[in-house]
């Protein structure tokens, strides 16, 4: 019986070896593409377009990035990402508090039925919208504008159902005890219940400026002017002619300077980002 | 995200309250809460919406010319080649992806799904791919993939092998693309079945334990029992994501070799934007959408119904 129980554990834990290798193997395919990027990122293009085995050899050169910093759109790239990002997740955030109170505290007429009205958005593809939306903005001259890249990310409904729920699950004690106190509904919202859901507007700011960060098709159509692309946009355009004219070095110096403030910002709040990715999608 | 359908399954455990605490009174200007939000909802999806209807049963260009032709898009769209393929690619694209996702992910989790810091690091590892934009992940699987000097031609050569054209194989293109997605989106499977393998009550190991149950046992009799809802639900919402594929195809092969990887929303993007056939476009763009609501509705009752699972 003990030795059964000992062989059992000595299985145990060489099971547990070859799992966590295998795990290891699967880490390492997982981010040999991101090294392979940077490699070549490291290299000239001359070098590159003799033999791309010499990412595995000296010489290295920063040359890339350096061209980058005199002549490339990536930095105003980046800026109308932040701009657009930020903008897009404070709307949401604003619009969907207000929302989210209005729906789970004040009765006003239709409330109920507007309220599922809202939800069936949900089930709205953007894809199914696009076209006209895109005909929509052409007609108010929104095309190429700050407005015309956030607005289209801030009518859907998923922001406004989150916090709905968010504020139900606050008990009504806490308003009825403000309200004792003579404190006007819109106080009651600033400043009792707003700051209770604080966890649930990091789980929406984060969502939505990670989806505005990386959403590619709206951006492509709306803001077609180059000095309007966001990263995503100007990443991709100079794929469109890809190696030919720049230099294959020097894309790859672009792509790991456009995913680097990314990863960035994921390492230092993984455990925000992973709660709320996979918090919107169940 | 998976937007539609993601939150639909919430969809039943909402039920808004009447009769607040406090006797309050219904008022209008208790609408003014409500009122921006439902403004940009109106105008910029639900009013899109239903002119797509409308714009659907017109021969419309980007010009403003639209003729009313009733069905005669639809009827179009169930004759042109290009667009019956569009959809056979995206349901083969979703055959080749969601088993993977879900499965690999699956596996991840039960791998990492303990307490110490290499398994922290190693599920931090996995999902950092989630964040990065699709355009970086087609240039970063372009420069594996190419036939001269990729990362992969390189290995084949070095094994004296023939390098591979994979993106401008009818045959591969599509396999190619399949696996760069899978790359991008194994961390959103993987973290779904990390809460969920959480979730399960510590006595049930307990118990497995007491019976001397092994490894394979307890997954088979105990953990894989207690996450078939999430299973199901990883998978409903990973056809709604990969029914939606555009990006990877456009930026990868632009549809090609010979539309053998154009998907659906491809081809509206195409027939919309670079055609400027809107009302077909439009009409298409419906077809989408009562897919995906199918497999939207498919969530919700998978999500509501958590006893039956």
């Amino acid at each position: 019986m003990a030795a059964q129980l000992a062989s059992g554990a000595v299985g145990r834990r060489l099971g547990d070896r070859v799992i966590l290798a295998a795990t290891i193997a699967l880490a390492i395919v997982m981010v040999l593409p991101m090294l392979w990027a940077v490699g070549l990122s490291l290299k000239s293009n001359a070098e590159l377009l003799v033999d791309t085995n010499s990412v595995l050899k000296a010489p290295w050169t920063l040359r890339n990035y350096y061209d980058i910093l005199i002549g490339s759109g990536v930095f105003r790239w980046l800026l109308n990402s932040i701009i657009v990002s930020v903008g897009m997740s404070l709307g949401v955030l604003a619009l969907s508090s207000l929302a989210g109170y209005g729906f789970a505290r004040l009765e006003f007429p239709g409330r109920n039925v507007i309220f599922v009205l809202v939800l069936f958005g949900l089930a709205i593809p953007e894809q199914a919208v696009i076209l006209v939306r895109h005909q929509l903005f052409s007609d108010l001259d929104l095309h190429n504008t700050y407005a015309g890249l956030m607005l289209p990310g801030m009518s859907a409904p998923f922001g406004v159902f989150l916090m709905t729920q968010y504020f139900k699950a606050i008990p009504t004690e806490v308003d009825e005890a403000a309200m004792l106190d003579n404190a006007s509904r819109f106080k009651i919202f600033w400043r009792v219940l707003l700051p209770m859901t604080l966890p649930a507007q990091a789980t929406l700011g984060i969502f939505t400026f990670l989806h505005a960060w990386n959403d590619y098709w709206w951006p492509l159509v709306s803001g077609t002017n180059e000095q309007m692309y966001t990263l995503t946009v100007g990443i991709a355009s100079t794929q469109m002619n890809f190696a030919e004219s720049a230099g294959l070095g020097y894309l790859m110096a672009q792509a790991v300077f456009a995913g680097l403030p990314i990863l960035i910002v994921y390492m230092f709040f993984q455990k925000y980002i992973v709660r709320a990715v996979s918090g919107a999608a169940t | 995200m998976s937007a539609a359908a993601g939150q639909l399954s919430e969809l039943g455990h909402t039920r808004v309250q009447s009769a607040r605490a406090g006797a309050q009174q219904s008022r209008w200007s208790h609408m003014l809460y409500v009122a921006p939000f439902l403004f940009l909802y109106v105008t910029l999806l639900v009013y899109p919406l239903f002119a797509g209807f409308w714009l659907s049963l017109h021969k419309a260009d980007f010009f403003g010319g639209s003729r009313f032709v009733g069905l005669e898009n639809f009827v179009r769209l169930s004759n042109d080649k290009v667009f019956i393929g569009a959809v056979g690619n995206t349901f083969y694209f979703i055959l080749l992806t969601v088993p993977a996702l879900a499965i690999i992910g699956l596996g991840l989790a039960l791998a990492l799904n303990r307490t110490t810091r290499t398994a922290a690091f190693l599920r931090g590892v996995f999902f950092s791919s989630s964040v990065l934009s699709v355009t970086i992940v087609t240039l970063l699987w372009k420069v594996v993939f190419a036939p001269d000097g990729g990362f992969l031609a390189n290995l084949f050569e070095a094994f004296g092998k023939q390098p591979v054209a994979f993106l401008s194989d009818a045959d591969l293109a599509l396999p190619a693309i399949a696996i760069t997605t899978i790359w991008w989106c194994i961390g959103l499977p993987m973290m779904l079945f990390l809460a969920a393998l959480q979730q399960v009550p510590r006595e049930l190991y307990e118990a497995a334990a007491l019976d001397n149950a092994g490894r394979w046992k307890t997954l088979w009799n105990v953990t894989l029992p207690s996450i078939r809802r999430t299973f199901a639900l990883v998978v409903i919402i990973e056809v709604v994501l990969q029914f939606q594929l555009f990006g990877q195809a456009y930026l990868m092969t632009q549809g090609g070799p010979n539309n053998a990887s154009r998907p659906l929303v491809l081809f509206i993007f195409e027939v919309g934007f670079t055609r400027w056939d809107v009302g077909y476009a439009v009409a298409a763009g419906q077809i989408l959408f009562g897919l995906i609501a199918i497999a939207a509705m498919a969530q919700y009752f998978v999500a509501r119904r958590k006893e039956a699972f």
